[in-house]
């Protein structure tokens, strides 16, 4: 059973954003790091780089496969997770506490297109 | 058995002072290494390992026998057709008249070599259905990055420069999306439909005059046989975009299908895959590139040409303005065109038709054998691999990696595991046309018995391979503390 958090915004391709204010916190899920299996490498854009709603910003590279990441909003980086460059494997560890990027959101409507808790919790069949 | 103390590293070996090989002498004394700049002198000897030639021998032997390859047993790779390697190939490639061949001989004295490269130009024509091959390329992704420079030269030569996309679908190897993006091209994914096959209703909006063309690969990697190609060729072609065929799923159409014939404009064939040329540690490989008539002009240089004069033909080596120019050192692996050439001509066109319909026969005899252990998601007749999405029941916890290590315990290379991407438990396996119904009835009892171990002793099967000269390697730690040499070994800490 994957860690589906509440009050967080879930997209199709499995990555989550949790708003606190203008800002939001981007990271993929629960279900996500455990399909990849161990993390080997993640692949994240520079401070002030543009993101744009289901556009790729990145990629997590694992044993198994190597996956792009998807932004669910459009916003600027305004911070890159750094601890991940010397541990991707925090994002098998807890991918809520290690977020990837955060980002200035730029539309806050995106967010009405996203899955919520229960809708991503349906959508994985769990 | 291997020995212990041989099967070391050649490093361990080695004893100050031990020898195996005395050098010539040194005939280029008076070529001072002083003319050469300080900083690129070595300051101290290399750290080679000391060892005598018996020593040698027996590290190298005991190595080798550590190896698994198509000589030693089953190779089910999905995607890579490890079929035998018939030792007459060897043997006719071999011959001091082919092997001690120089590229820079005199064109007169390697006429029998061109007829090989002429012949097998047109032979992979006629078995593909296309108008005119290069046998240039070194690989199979090689050969993708060829045909797509094709594919832009076509459209540059029509002043068409807004054609900077290639469709590929998300079944697609990961090679294609690779070549599209060093050739400079953009990729755009179509999805697969629940059967496994191309969307042709996600195709159609994709179309526009941006597309350069499309990347495909039929059978795809499923094994099912894309039956809308006639309309995918069709959409494309209307667009003004060129239908590329990844060659290396051929092995099942050969006898059946040319993809000349389905509306491919371009394609490469990977001689080690379908015509039984040696795979892997560098191979060396082959992918030649045959295009349709009209495309001849921007195959890559130099081109072999053969002139008849007087009842005699005449072979020359030529190069041409439209080309791309030199995609290899002259004409490519050449030893690797030998094999493939004698082949087909071992087989002859009776059973190289045979090779097609033999496969299929081998990958759904399996197929239909397992599906009551192994999760088949796309049911029906598959063509020369399937996939499974790993074992039936899942609530051992037993992966398909756990299944694939268990394997080699039977002594089975595993198949490819967790490709392609639509299963997240994918296992997929092509068992080639070569193999006996005695070996494939041995491979199926053995994937049964793991699935029963699986379900009534899972640690088993988790902690497998327990029978391998190593056993499960902590893929995560290869990946991230790479460790390349012996001086790097011996200051880790492992």
């Amino acid at each position: 059973m994957s860690k589906i958090l509440d009050g967080l915004f879930y997209s199709e391709s499995h990555e989550y954003v949790k708003v606190e204010g203008e800002f939001g916190y981007i990271g993929i899920t629960d279900y996500a790091q455990h399909e990849l299996g161990n993390v080997v490498y993640v692949d994240m854009p520079e401070v002030d780089d543009e993101v744009e709603a289901g556009a790729e910003f990145g990629a997590v590279e694992s044993v198994k496969a190597a996956s792009d990441l998807n932004s669910p909003v459009s916003g600027t980086v305004v911070e890159v997770n750094e601890a991940l460059e010397d541990e991707p494997g925090l994002v098998n560890k807890d991918p809520y506490a290690n977020w990837i990027i955060k980002v200035q959101l730029s539309d806050d409507d995106e967010l009405k297109g996203l899955m919520d808790a229960e809708a991503y919790k349906t959508f994985i069949g769990e | 058995m291997n020995n212990t103390y041989y099967g070391k590293l050649i490093f361990e070996l080695s004893k100050e002072g031990r020898c195996g090989y005395s050098l010539p002498e040194n005939q280029f004394n008076d070529h001072s290494i002083s003319e050469l700049p300080e900083n690129l002198l070595r300051q101290e000897p290399p750290a080679l390992p000391q060892v005598d030639e018996l020593t040698v021998v027996r590290h190298y032997t005991n190595m080798s026998n550590n190896n698994f390859g198509v000589d030693t047993g089953f190779y089910p790779l999905g995607s890579c057709t490890m079929k035998y390697n018939p030792k007459i190939n060897e043997e006719i490639c071999s011959l001091p008249a082919f092997s001690n061949l120089h590229p820079l001989q005199q064109i007169d004295t390697v006429q029998g070599a061109l007829e090989v490269y002429y012949n097998l130009q047109h032979s992979l024509a006629e078995i593909s259905g296309l108008s005119e091959f290069t046998l240039n390329p070194y690989a199979g992704a090689h050969g993708e990055l060829t045909g797509l420079m094709v594919m832009r030269s076509y459209h540059a030569s029509r002043g068409d420069d807004k054609r900077t996309k290639v469709i590929v679908p998300d079944s697609a190897h990961g090679t294609n999306p690779a070549s599209a993006a060093v050739c400079g091209l953009e990729v755009v994914v179509v999805k697969s439909r629940p059967d496994g096959t191309v969307d042709v209703d996600d195709l159609r909006p994709l179309l526009n005059d941006t597309i350069a063309g499309m990347m495909m690969t039929n059978p795809n990697t499923l094994g099912i046989f894309e039956h809308n190609i006639a309309e995918i060729a069709k959409l494309v072609h209307d667009c003004g975009g060129l239908m590329y065929y990844d060659g290396a799923n051929l092995n099942p159409m050969l006898g059946k299908c040319r993809p000349g014939d389905l509306g491919f404009d371009i394609m490469h064939i990977n001689l080690h895959k379908t015509f039984s040329t040696p795979h892997g540690g560098g191979g060396p490989g082959s992918g030649p590139v045959g295009v349709r008539a009209g495309l001849e002009q921007f195959l890559p240089n130099p081109r072999v040409k053969r002139t008849e004069n007087d009842g005699w033909y005449q072979y020359s080596i030529e190069s041409t303005d439209t080309a791309l120019g030199s995609i290899s050192s002259f004409l490519g692996n050449f030893s690797v065109i030998m094999r493939a050439y004698t082949y087909i001509l071992t087989l002859g066109r009776e059973n190289l038709a045979q090779v097609g319909p033999l496969a299929t026969l081998n990958a759904n005899y399996i197929k239909e054998s397992l599906k009551d252990c192994y999760e088949l998601p796309l049911q029906g007749v598959c063509k020369h691999e399937f996939v499974f999405n790993g074992l039936k029941d899942k609530s051992t916890g037993v992966t398909t990696l756990d299944v694939a290590k268990r394997l080699l315990d039977y002594g089975f290379h595993a198949p490819t595991i967790y490709f392609p991407l639509l299963f997240h438990e994918a296992m997929m396996i092509e068992p080639t046309e070569n193999e006996s119904k005695e070996t494939l009835d041995e491979f199926i009892g053995v994937m049964k018995a793991i699935a029963a171990e699986a379900a009534s002793d899972p640690e088993l099967v988790k902690s497998a391979p327990h029978h391998t000269p190593v056993r499960r390697l902590d893929d995560t730690k290869a990946a991230l503390k790479q460790i390349v040499t012996y001086a790097e070994l011996t200051q880790s800490e492992l």
